[in-house]
Parts: structure tokens; sequence; C-alpha cells
């Protein structure tokens, strides 16, 4: 700990808007879907032409319940649309539907994994429904705006300012980005901007309890910007404050290349939003029987997986942890499972052989490695040693690359185990006779060479024998005098 | 028979249509021939349709020869300019979609389309329905039929005049605060605006969208009635809109009004309102009672305040649905270095004085420090309002007031002095802060002549209670209509 970190803590609180997976937008018919050509996804609606009316895509509250219920939120019986007015050429109404004084969701938490199974909670202040507003496009001699994404259904999921680090920050992240694709809500991809993030930062002297001025940082576009950007920010407040200067309250942006926050005009931020009530919208009512019919369909979420995976698999909380942090990845390792006695090989298979297959392909999981059967069939034949372990991470190398069947590969490769006692007998009886020096040697005492008759028989049935009944045969025939 | 045909009311050309005595395109024709001959001086139009609208008389030609064509086919109709009409266009009035042409119909124009309706042209309009005159227009006043020098009413108050005059058998208006019901009554023309939700928004240029509300000018109530069950019903468009069944508002018309429990709201007779307009309800109410009705004293203690809550609330709106109109995508841009200048420019040249000051009403009632006191304010007073009508409507079935304190006033008069101008409206704001149906509909005439409206209010989706009372006491011949100047 730096002398700064032990005479000041960080207060952060983290806004994150995450693009709701309906298929259309939240007011209109057009479709949602990102990365068609620009202004193709458009209509009168989402463009904002004279005279024409939202109507509520029913898909977007469906889902917002379905985060708030996994957040623990409160999930409000009526609530209403509002409009928040400012000018900006993306926003094409002059104004964003968004809510305001009634969220969607309130309170709640999101709790975090500990490195050691202790774990974190940070509370959340609300969940609200919004459209996403349009995206301009400088180009050197003039602005170009593309409306697909104007009127595409967001969540706002706005935290109480619990976290203290920037790590924990980025365990928030992670753990909010992991949940909202365990429930299909969002597809929690930062590149393409449907998972975005402010932070809200300030510093305190330990053990103060008022807060400090906070700053917005914006524009950061992975975890790791996230990370970077509030410890710079953490730094260069706290180095404001022995420097005996005011912090300002504003807005900065996060410049990855330089690594350093800056100021936006403030021009830019100043604004009054003169929220009011959407009248072109009726409340949005939720009744306690779609509470708990969306509660019925809920999915298992990472948190109740790992305390499963610890608790009846016996894995550790890094295990758990590592495995659970992509629905795919966990879906995977579970259909790994049946027919399978020894969970802890499946679970090293898959956080080894099979996220090094995923990294090194650079593909996603489904393209990057076997069907989760196949691999299961492979892990249960080292499990009935009709295979060697590393026979087995061959025979996976080669199916990542053929696509073939575990029971094809394994013949093709020549695999297989013999457990045939007659004829390990036979082999070990021949070394037996070969090596009648280190036969006597071993008679003597050097028990060490135990593992050069394993080695010797082995070779001679071309490394295919299985380890266990040589064991077994050599030291019944060894002993046997 | 053909050069008057445009004076016909839509049910006796609905006749002459089936019957063959008529065609659409004689009757189409004989409406644009007196567009013609009146527009000079009345300009109740912005934009006339003469071949779009020919091109649908005969389309409505072929469908009624082939039998069982729907109820508004080939009839011809003029639509408030604020209304959106595909590859028609629509300019609320206003420099700033001077020449904006849609992509898209109105729900009610596309409804109106498929049954085959003749759309004559876009009817003028104060800029974005803000006024009471009609003055407020980009493309000039209308002029009032009765009394060229006279305002037509507004804002619908081209829709209006062109019913008045014969230019058109009906027209479509919109209502936020009595933008129907005041040029009704200052044409001599009969208007409803229906409860809130009865008529889908969906392209209808937006002013205040918790107020607005579509609704029909006629020569009679049951011209109105024909045309007002076209209208209503439920839009997947419009989630504001209701799905309640739509009665045939014709078949309510059965001339009885016997046992009709009339209110009569002290607070609407008020000090400075033109004498012959109270006395000309009045006779009206008299005229009631002697066919059978009952009055009773009513009481709506909030009205005092509504003009200010009205002001407060469609203004607040305004100012958000007005944003739009930004210069970016569609409409006048007036070029400039920066983003900020651009906006400033477009808006400043786009708009029109009236429309900038209640942008900016509604932009500080809206502001932080000033939303309590005014925006929330000015609901609350609104949720009175409607309190105020609930308990009237326990003693009452139909409310009867003035639909305005005065008969049309003379153009300029009431230009310099904006908060007169919002005293037009001071019968007709209540009913929409309530969001319940009132219809103006002639009921005398001033010594200048000018056409006095009496207004009758209903409860929620009493649109047949309204337009009951209005067609007993027209029938009764109470009231004769007179010929116009033009």
């Amino acid at each position: 700990m730096s002398a700064h970190e032990e005479k000041y803590e960080a207060v952060i609180g983290l806004e994150v808007h995450a693009q709701l997976l309906t298929a259309s937008k939240i007011f209109c018919g057009c479709s949602a879907q990102f990365g068609a050509p620009p202004n193709t996804h458009v209509c009168p609606v989402c463009s904002g032409m004279p005279g024409v009316l939202p109507v509520f895509n029913r898909k977007a509250l469906e889902l917002a319940i379905r985060l708030g219920l996994a957040a623990h939120c409160r999930i409000a019986p009526r609530s209403i649309f509002e409009r928040k007015n400012y000018f900006y050429p993306d926003l094409p109404k002059g104004y964003q539907i968004s809510q305001y004084q009634t969220p969607l969701c309130a309170g709640g938490y999101i709790e975090l994994p500990g490195e050691n199974g202790d774990a974190a909670r940070v509370r959340l202040v609300r969940i609200h429904l919004e459209e996403d507003a349009g995206k301009n496009i400088h180009a050197p001699d003039c602005s170009l705006i593309d409306f697909n994404r104007s009127g595409v259904p967001l969540v706002e999921i706005v935290s109480e300012p619990d976290i203290r680090t920037p790590q924990q920050a980025g365990a928030y992240l992670r753990e909010l980005r992991s949940m909202v694709r365990y429930l299909d809500v969002s597809d929690g991809n930062m590149e393409e901007g449907s998972f975005r993030c402010d932070a809200n930062v300030s510093v305190r002297p330990r053990g103060a309890a008022a807060l400090g001025v906070k700053t917005e940082v914006k524009n950061m576009n992975s975890f790791r910007h996230v990370e970077h950007a509030i410890a710079y920010e953490i730094e260069r407040q706290i180095e404001l404050l022995e420097a005996g200067e005011r912090i300002m309250q504003e807005t900065r942006l996060w410049d990855p290349d330089r690594g350093v926050t800056r100021s936006m005009r403030s021009k830019e931020y100043a604004h009054d939003y003169r929220y009011f009530p959407e009248p072109d919208l009726p409340p949005l009512i939720v009744t306690p029987d779609l509470v708990e019919q969306i509660r019925t369909e809920m999915p298992e979420l990472p948190a109740a997986r790992r305390a499963r995976y610890t608790a009846e698999l016996g894995l550790t909380p890094y295990e758990a942890d590592v495995l659970t942090q992509e629905r795919e990845l966990s879906d995977y390792f579970e259909a790994l499972l049946p027919g399978l006695d020894n969970r802890k090989t499946a679970a090293n298979w898959v956080m080894t052989e099979v996220l090094r297959a995923v990294n090194e392909s650079g593909r996603p999981l489904a393209e990057a490695v076997p069907a989760p059967a196949e691999v299961g069939a492979l892990l249960k034949m080292v499990e009935d040693a009709a295979i060697s372990l590393n026979a087995a991470k061959a025979a996976f190398a080669a199916m990542c690359k053929s696509g073939k069947g575990a029971q094809a590969t394994v013949a093709e490769l020549g695999l297989l185990q013999v457990s045939d006692e007659a004829a390990i007998t036979a082999a070990c009886e021949q070394v037996i006779a070969a090596e009648a020096d280190k036969v006597a040697e071993y008679r003597a005492g050097r028990d060490k060479l135990f593992g050069f008759f394993v080695g010797q028989v082995m070779k001679a049935m071309g490394g295919k024998a299985n380890p266990k009944i040589i064991n077994e045969v050599l030291r019944r025939k060894l002993a046997a005098n | 028979m053909t050069t008057d045909a445009c004076k016909l009311t839509i049910a006796q050309a609905q006749h002459l249509l089936r019957s063959r005595e008529l065609s659409a395109t004689e009757l189409t024709r004989a409406c644009l021939d007196r567009i013609s001959a009146v527009e000079p001086r009345l300009n109740a139009f912005i934009t006339i349709c003469h071949e779009q609208a020919l091109a649908q008389a005969r389309d409505a030609e072929r469908r009624l020869a082939q039998g069982d064509a729907p109820a508004l086919c080939g009839i011809p109709l003029a639509i408030k300019d604020i209304y959106a009409t595909r590859g028609v266009r629509t300019t609320c009035a206003s420099k700033i979609l001077e020449n904006f042409v849609p992509p898209y119909d109105a729900t009610v124009i596309a409804r109106l389309r498929a049954e085959g309706a003749v759309f004559l042209g876009k009817a003028n309009l104060d800029e974005f329905a803000m006024g009471s005159s009609t003055e407020n227009s980009a493309f000039g006043p209308t002029r009032n039929p009765c009394d060229l020098q006279r305002v037509a009413g507004g804002s619908s108050g081209g829709s209006a005049a062109a019913v008045a005059a014969d230019e058109c058998l009906g027209a479509l208006g919109t209502d936020t605060g009595g933008s129907i019901r005041e040029p009704a009554a200052f044409c001599g023309v009969v208007g409803i605006k229906p409860t809130y939700s009865r008529v889908s928004r969906f392209g209808i240029i937006a002013y205040a969208s918790s107020l607005d509300q579509v609704g029909p000018f006629a020569k009679t109530v049951r011209d109105a009635a024909i045309l007002l069950r076209s209208l209503a019903g439920a839009d997947p468009a419009d989630s504001t809109c209701s799905t309640r069944p739509v009665p045939d508002y014709e078949r309510a018309l059965n001339g009885e009004v016997k046992g009709l429990r009339i209110g009569v709201p002290k607070e609407y007779f008020v000090e400075g309102m033109q004498p012959e307009v109270e006395g000309a309800v009045r006779a009206a109410l008299r005229h009631y009672e002697s066919m059978g009705a009952t009055t009773v004293e009513v009481s709506l203690p909030h009205t005092d305040y509504a003009i200010a809550a009205y002001y407060l609330i469609a203004t607040a709106e305004a100012s958000a649905n007005l944003e739009r109109y930004d210069g970016i995508r569609y409409g006048l841009r007036v070029e400039a270095d920066n983003l900020t200048d651009l906006y400033r420019r477009s808006r400043g040249r786009g708009f029109g004085a009236e429309v900038k000051r209640r942008i900016m009403l509604g932009t500080f009632a809206l502001s932080t420090g000033y939303y309590d006191a005014y925006y929330l304010k000015a609901q609350k007073v609104r949720t009175l309002i409607k309190r105020d009508f609930d308990q009237a409507f326990a003693r009452c079935d139909l409310i009867v007031t003035p639909t305005a304190p005065t008969t049309a006033f003379r153009l300029g008069e009431k230009m310099s002095d904006p908060l007169q101008m919002y005293l037009s409206d001071i019968f007709t704001i209540s009913v929409n802060l309530a969001g319940l149906p009132g219809m103006a509909l002639p009921c005398g005439y001033d010594r200048q002549g000018m056409p006095i409206g009496l207004q009758l209010i209903g409860p929620a989706f009493g649109e047949e209670t309204v337009l009951r009372a209005g067609d007993a006491y027209e029938r009764s011949g109470a009231v004769t209509r007179r010929p116009t100047v033009v």
C-alpha cells in the first residue's frame, strides 16, 4: 500500500448501459441488429419525423425485469417514461425517452465473487429502461449521422458508490456482464457498444464520512480501460488534494492512447434536461403474475453456479469462478459431466485444454472445440483406463482440427490401451527374463528399479499398455521368487 | 345541380352518389370550382390538391358503381395541414416545414383514404396549432366567410372557413384548447372535439400531446356524426388511443332530449362576455327546456385556473414536441459554421413569434427550480378540473355553455395582446384538460350577423349524448343558417 493509498480512500459508482437483446427497437418495429449499412434500420418513428408516436416493445420490459430480479431489485408495479430534453444531431426527437422519477427497478445489489469465497456486495440505485441515440460520424469536411442505433432498447444500471478500487470496479463489471449474458438480456459486447460504462470517481481521507467532489469519467471501451482510467483518476485527484488544490466537478474523457483523463468542455455537459412525463406512452404496469412468470423462467445465475460447483462438485472457489464467468463455458462444462465420475478431471480439462484451444484458435467456443458429448466420451475413456491422459490430450488436439468423434480419433491414432492381462503378463515375463541382473538388484532392495521395469514393459507394448495393470503384474512377478 | 353540389351536406351527398344522381367527380369538381372562386378572398387552404382530388374522385366513382362503397366514398374533405399526408406537403403553417413532404399518412388519413374519401387540400391553421385566429400562419391569415374583415378563429380556422364557405362537405381539424370549437363557433358550423383517446393521434403533428385531439367540422350535426364514426377507433400505432368499440353515432340521432338533464355552470357566464352571446345561449337553454329537457345549475369551481394551467402544460409539452425541428434531417436549415448557430438560425428563422413565445414559456416551466411551481402545480390543477366535471356530471347528463365569450373579432384586433387572445379559449380549454368530448354548433347571430356558438360538453365517451342533443336542437329549427358573404 502506497503512502497515498494509506491516506486516501476512493469512492466509485458505475453507470452501465446495456443494450437489450430484442429483435426490434424499443418504440418502433425497426431491427435492433448491430452492423447493418448506415440508416437502413430507420423509419419515421426512430428518425423523429413530425407527428409519429412511440409504441413500447414489451419484450424490453421482460428483459429488464429479468435483470432486475437477478440483481435482487424491487420491481415497480407502476413506472412511467419521461422525456430527457437536449439538442444533439444524433438525437432525432430532441429528447430521449427514458425513466427518471420512477425507474422500473430500484434497489438491489450485485454480489462479486471473492478470491477466497468472501463475496462483496455492490448495491444498486436503480435499473431503468431507455432508448439509445444514433451515432455521429465525423468526416474531415462534414458530419454524418447513422440512425440505425436510434431507438435501440437499453437498460441503465446505476450502482451506489460502494466500489473502492479499480480492481473492484473491474470485478463488478465482469460480474454484471456475466449476468446479462447468462440471462440473455444483453450480449454484453463492449466493442460494439452494447455494454458501456461511465464511472463517478471521488476520493476522501480515510475515515472521513463526507464524500469528496466527484468527476464523471467517460469513453472507456473495455474492462481494462475502466480499471486504468479509474486508477489514473484516483491518482490525479489525490495529487490535486495533496497540492492543496480543489477538484472540479466535471465530466472527463479517458484517452486510452495517452493513458490520461481530460476535461470535456463544460458547455457540452451543462444541461438542464427538463425531464417530464412522456405523454405519448401510458404508464408501465407490471403485475405480480408477470413478475412471477419471469421469475420461474430465470436461468441459474453465475453466483448460484459458483456456489453449486464448490458445494456439490467439490471445486475450489477459483475453479468455480473461472468456469462460470462465461455462460457458454459453464454450460459446456456441465454438458461434459453426465457419465463421468471425476468432476475435478472434467473441470481441469475445461480450464486448461478447452480454454487453450479457444484462445489459440481465436474462435468462439462452439467452433473451436468438439461438442461436449465427444469430449465427455474421451474423458470417459480415460476414466475407464481405455486410454491414457496423454493419449486423450493428443486425441483432443486432433479432434479440434478434424472435427471427428472421440471413438474414431482414438482408433485412428491407435491410442487404445491394452488392458489384456495375459498379454501384459507375457510382456512382463519377457522383461524379467531379459533383465535378470536388474531383477536381482531389485530383489536385493533397489526399489527404484521398479520404474525401469514398467518403462521396459511399456516400451515392449508400444506405449499402449494399461500402466495400472503393468504395475500390478510386475509387483506380483518381482515379488514371486 | 352540379354547380351547387358543394353546398350539399354529407348525408345528402351520400344519397345522391349512391342513387347515381351525382357523380363523385361532379361533386369534387364543384368543390374545386368553389375553391377557385373564393380562395383569393378567404385563404382557407395552404395547398390545394386539384389533380389528386380528381383522381381520388374517379376511384371513388368506380367503387360507388360497384355498390357497397364505404360511408365516405367520394365525399370531398378539407384536411387541416397538421395531418401527415403521404406525398402531399404538410407544413403545419410553419416556415420550418414549408417543403416537408411526409412519406407516411396519419392513421385517420389512411382510414379515410381506404374509405375512398376525396382530399381537396390542406387547410390553413395557426402555426403548429398555436393560436385562436389563424393569424399565426406563415401562409397568411384565413378570413371569416361571414365577414372578410374578421378572423375565422383558430387554430383550425382554414377547416372551419372551408366548411362554412362550402368549399368542401366536411373537414378535419384538431383541438388542443378549443381549436375546433372556437373556429366552428366563429364561422357558424358544427365542430366536435371527441374524448381524448377516442381518435388516433398518429401522424398528427404534435402540439401538446396530452391535450391534442382529432375531430371533424361539418355543416350539420349528422354530418359530424358520420365523419366521427369513420375517424374513431383503436390504433396500434398510438398507445394512448382507446380500444373501446366505436358506436354508430348516426343511429344515436333520434331527436329525443326529453328527460335530458342539462347542467349550466355558473362560472361560464362571466363579466365581459358579449351580451348577445349570453342571450343566445340562454335562449338555447330555454329551447331545450321547451323540448322536454331540464336544466340545473352546476359549478366548475376551478375554471378560473384553467387558462393558466393550460398554458403551462401545453407549452411544456410543446417545448419538447418542437425540439425535432432542428434543421438536421428535414425542414428548413439555415447553414452556419457550427452546430449551435445552425440550431439558432434554423429555428430562429423557421418559427413564428407565437411559437417561439410558447417554446420559451414551456422551457421555463420545465426548468430546474421551476418545475414544481409551474408544471407540477398545473398538473394538480388539471386533476382538480377533472374532478369538477366528475362532480358536475353526477347531477347532469350534458353541460351546455357558450363556445367563446365573443363572436369572431376583427383581424389584427388581438394580435398585439396575447393574453386577450388566450381568453378566447376560456370556455373550451377546461374540456381539453379534462379530456372530455365537446361540440360547438350555431345557436344564433349577433347584430353584425356573426355566428354565435353553443358548446355541448359530455362526460368521457359521451359523444352519443352530445351528438343527439346537438342534432335535436338543430332539427328543431331553432336557428336558420344564413348565407355567407363569399
